[in-house]
């Protein structure tokens, strides 16, 4: 039996071909992964499947009827729910108004409370998650918690199909695993759902067939237990892919380059020391909300740091002083990649050649006027060299993909010389394609005799990229080890602090 | 599968205890504020029994109408994310027109309502304007505020318009000619209206809807709410409530004066944002708004009864405003931290 199926799906934005031909099927009760890089038309296609836009071509039949919604509303009622990438709910209402949004119970206009919260509870109830309270304000519940009340809003429709876009982006493993147990829970009771993600080892984790997406066209389809890594992900970049990682011997020297003593910031850093040498690529893994990137941000001197040295080539700084300030560690050689691209990584509406050459504006600069055309010319040789999927070195940065984006903030490290890069989560939210790109461009900066703290939660890209790796257990770091002594067994037992060391008892290598 | 749940269960709690105190510091912040605004008013105006007297009480209750009555509007606006700054040329317009309806002879009725309903026409062309043209409404209601301002001048022929004597000019009489009415009909008019949309924001579909709008305006319309609509009737129902504070404006000076009301919208603006409701939509609430703008009305009374000059007191509400909103941050960030 078939619950959905596309046929010739085509959409256009202007100029822009977003879908060109997709056909697929889904079948009821399957996890159907639909996979490809970032650009392929897969939140396009999520769009038109909810209602939020309308194909150009093509047909849509669900349960063999022809199928094509005037809006969200309709599709809802169609049994079709979306839950989107980003959490996609009211901060400020209550958790049953969050889950009975749009379709609330109401008499004369009035909303009747009594039956608002009665059946919330019950569909809370039903997916087994009774202590969430439907009147609790959305804003005060963690994040995962959210996950579950947009899960239940699809539910409280009687979705027969739930397109789940990224939905694991923002949650640790932990939530993710609790993400899985509702997703095959609802697999279970005969709910279709079409699940896009980045990560090829989820797909695996919870699909049983995918689809994949290449160029707006579907390229590939099929059972996941009959198909290889390695076909998966040729059909996506089009070419094959030998491996992700650069082949890369480590280069790292004895040249000590950044040291960092004691660095506390409490609550979320307790102890933070580690020393980085010339030429080397130092990992830095941990779960989400371990203290990574306030580690980062307090050695930045961007969040308060209460104790700690930094010591720069042979320069002592105190951690919080002026002088260890963002501004005068970038004049020292330190650049800093955030993890939020969006939000402080970026000024989106600026120009590609602008956000390249923001930190150093020196190099196209004299007495305080710009060069443009010095600009857009350093600018394009780190296009071309990062190989940027752009129009134009003024395009805004805003019209680029993810992907593309993040290599924009990558040039712009490259551009301002720095010989000490801080990366939190360089990948994330990033298509494959792109990241073999990155890997690339770091494993070029090390050899280049720069050095690169990697942030990351993706293991195969630390175990992958990194000469060392250390761990960040609630707040203290581990010291580093050399990458071939770490399995990703022993990683995750450091990470969720079965053998956490104790402040006084580390050891440093080397 | 109850695990989890059950997991979670202690660092909710803990979670709810914060922002119970939270949500009771923004409930109560408000009240605070005005509380200490009348004890130091009471102290340096060195005559609290003058300044706290029933008849002081009445005036400034009488002061407070118009800008509550737009704060009412506004509040809905502003839950919803969006702002209007065209309330004082519109509180001209509608005044000046009701008051030439009154001279033509209408009855008080009819003009009120010709007033109103000009209001409410106003605020659906804004709503127009945000939704069909995609102009934000800041720009939209700007623009409106200078085309509502040369409308009343226009009408007015650029003088004031005088009205016969009708029951209308009561609305806004600190002592009202019946005396068992206590306060100025306007006052009650505006407790009353304050009380249904209080109800309907916290209890009808529409209003809890404003606050979807104004939380996340992408996840209301993933779930279907037609959010231009609801725009429109928001802008609409803002309007309506400015239409009657021009009815009252030219109630309280007699005649239609189409200059008067400019840069109420930011007294209106400001009694919201001191009663707790927040410029990127999502928070505030009619009783917030309804002291802020008691507040802002003790404060320049007590300016008034002091003898401070007009500037002192432009110059204390500007403090006011900001340090109200900077209360807020305080306490949402001690909140989040």
């Amino acid at each position: 039996m078939i619950l959905l199926e596309l046929n010739g799906i085509r959409k256009s934005f202007g100029a822009t071909r977003a879908l060109a031909g997709v056909d697929f099927q889904v079948r009821p009760g399957e996890v159907h992964a639909l996979v490809g890089e970032n650009g392929a038309g897969k939140s396009t296609l999520m769009n038109i499947l909810s209602g939020m836009l309308k194909p150009d071509e093509g047909t849509m039949r669900l349960l063999g009827r022809e199928y094509h919604p005037a809006g969200p509303l309709e599709a809802r009622r169609q049994g079709i729910a979306h839950i989107h990438q980003e959490l996609s709910n009211c901060p400020h209402l209550s958790v049953a108004e969050n889950i009975l949004l749009g379709i609330e119970p109401s008499r004369y206009g009035w909303l009747d409370w009594a039956a608002l919260n009665r059946r919330a509870l019950e569909i809370l109830r039903d997916f087994h998650h009774p202590a969430i309270a439907p009147e609790r304000r959305l804003q005060d519940l963690p994040i995962a918690a959210r996950q579950i009340v947009e899960i239940c809003r699809a539910l409280a429709q009687n979705a027969s199909l739930i397109l789940m876009d990224e939905p694991t982006s923002s949650l640790q493993r932990e939530d993710v695993e609790r993400l899985f147990a509702c997703i095959r829970r609802l697999r279970d009771s005969g709910i279709a759902i079409i699940y896009i993600s980045h990560f090829l080892e989820e797909v695996r984790e919870i699909a049983d067939r995918f689809t994949v997406l290449r160029d707006g066209a579907s390229v590939m389809s099929g059972s996941l237990q009959g198909a290889t890594d390695a076909q998966i992900i040729t059909a996506m970049v089009g070419r094959p892919v030998e491996t992700l990682f650069p082949a890369r011997r480590s280069s790292r020297t004895p040249e000590r380059v950044l040291e960092v003593r004691r660095l506390s910031a409490p609550p979320a850093v307790r102890e933070a020391t580690f020393e980085l040498y010339r030429g080397e690529v130092l990992g830095v893994a941990g779960l989400i909300g371990s203290g990574r990137t306030r580690m980062l941000r307090s050695l930045l001197g961007l969040l308060p740091a209460n104790a700690g040295e930094i010591i720069i080539g042979k320069e002592l700084l105190p951690a919080g002083a002026r002088r260890a300030k963002i501004d005068a560690l970038m004049a020292r050689g330190i650049g800093y990649l955030s993890e939020d691209r969006k939000g402080e990584g970026l000024a989106l509406e600026l120009s590609v050649a602008d956000n390249t050459t923001i930190t150093n504006l020196a190099s196209c600069s004299r007495w305080g006027w710009l060069n443009r055309r010095s600009q857009i010319e350093q600018t394009e040789t780190w296009i071309q060299k990062l190989r940027i999927k752009v129009r134009s070195a003024e395009s805004p940065v805003a019209n680029l993909s993810g992907g593309n984006q993040q290599k924009v903030a990558i040039a712009r490290l490259l551009h301002q010389g720095a010989r000490i890069v801080l990366m939190d989560e360089p990948t994330r939210g990033v298509d494959i394609g792109s990241k073999a790109h990155i890997y690339e461009a770091i494993a070029e900066m090390a050899a280049a005799g720069n050095s690169v703290l990697l942030v990351s939660s993706y293991l195969p890209e630390l175990f992958g990229i990194c000469d060392r790796i250390a761990v960040m257990v609630r707040g203290v770091l581990s010291p580093a080890r050399p990458v071939g002594e770490w399995t990703a067994e022993t990683l995750m037992h450091t990470a969720i602090g079965a053998a956490a060391p104790a402040p006084g008892e580390r050891e440093f290598l080397q | 599968m109850n695990t989890p749940a059950i997991a979670a269960a202690p660092a909710i709690s803990n979670e709810t205890r914060k922002s119970v105190v939270g949500q009771w510091l923004r409930t109560l912040g408000p009240f605070l504020g005005l509380a200490i605004v009348i004890t130091i008013f009471a102290i340096i105006s060195g005559n609290p029994a003058r300044y706290l007297s029933i008849v002081n009480l009445r005036i400034v209750l009488t002061q407070t109408v118009i800008v509550a009555l737009g704060a009412i509007g506004m509040t809905v606006i502003i839950i919803s994310a969006g702002i209007d700054l065209s309330v004082g040329s519109v509180i001209a317009l509608c005044g000046v027109v009701s008051a030439i309806a009154l001279r033509a002879g209408w009855s008080p009725w009819a003009a009120l309502m010709a007033g109103i309903a000009l209001g409410g026409l106003i605020g659906c062309i804004n709503g127009l304007a945000i939704t069909r043209l995609s102009v934000v409404p800041f720009i939209a209601t700007l623009g409106m505020l200078g085309v509502a301002r040369g409308l009343a001048k226009w009408a007015a022929d650029q003088q004031t318009v005088n009205i016969p004597p009708t029951w209308l000019n009561q609305l806004a009489a600190t002592f009202p000619a019946h005396a068992w009415m206590l306060m100025a009909p306007g006052v009650w008019i505006t407790i009353l209206l304050a009380i249904v949309a209080a109800l309907l924001l916290r209890n009808s579909v529409f209003g809890r809807r404003v606050f979807a709008l104004g939380s996340n305006e992408a996840a209301a319309r993933a779930c279907g709410i037609h959010t231009d609509r609801l725009k429109l009737w928001i802008y609409s129902l803002g309007g309506l409530f400015f239409g009657l504070a021009g009815v009252v404006q030219m109630s309280r000076l007699r005649q239609g004066d189409p200059t008067v009301a400019a840069g109420v919208e930011l007294d209106v603006i400001a009694a919201v944002v001191i009663g707790g409701g927040s410029l990127s939509g999502g928070q505030g609430s009619i009783l917030g708004s309804m002291i802020g703008a008691l507040t802002m009305a003790f404060l320049r009374n007590g300016c008034q009864l002091i003898g401070w000059p007009n500037y002192i007191q432009e110059i204390i509400i500007g403090v006011i405003i900001v340090l109200a909103v900077a209360a807020d941050r305080l306490r949402s960030v001690k909140q989040n931290s």
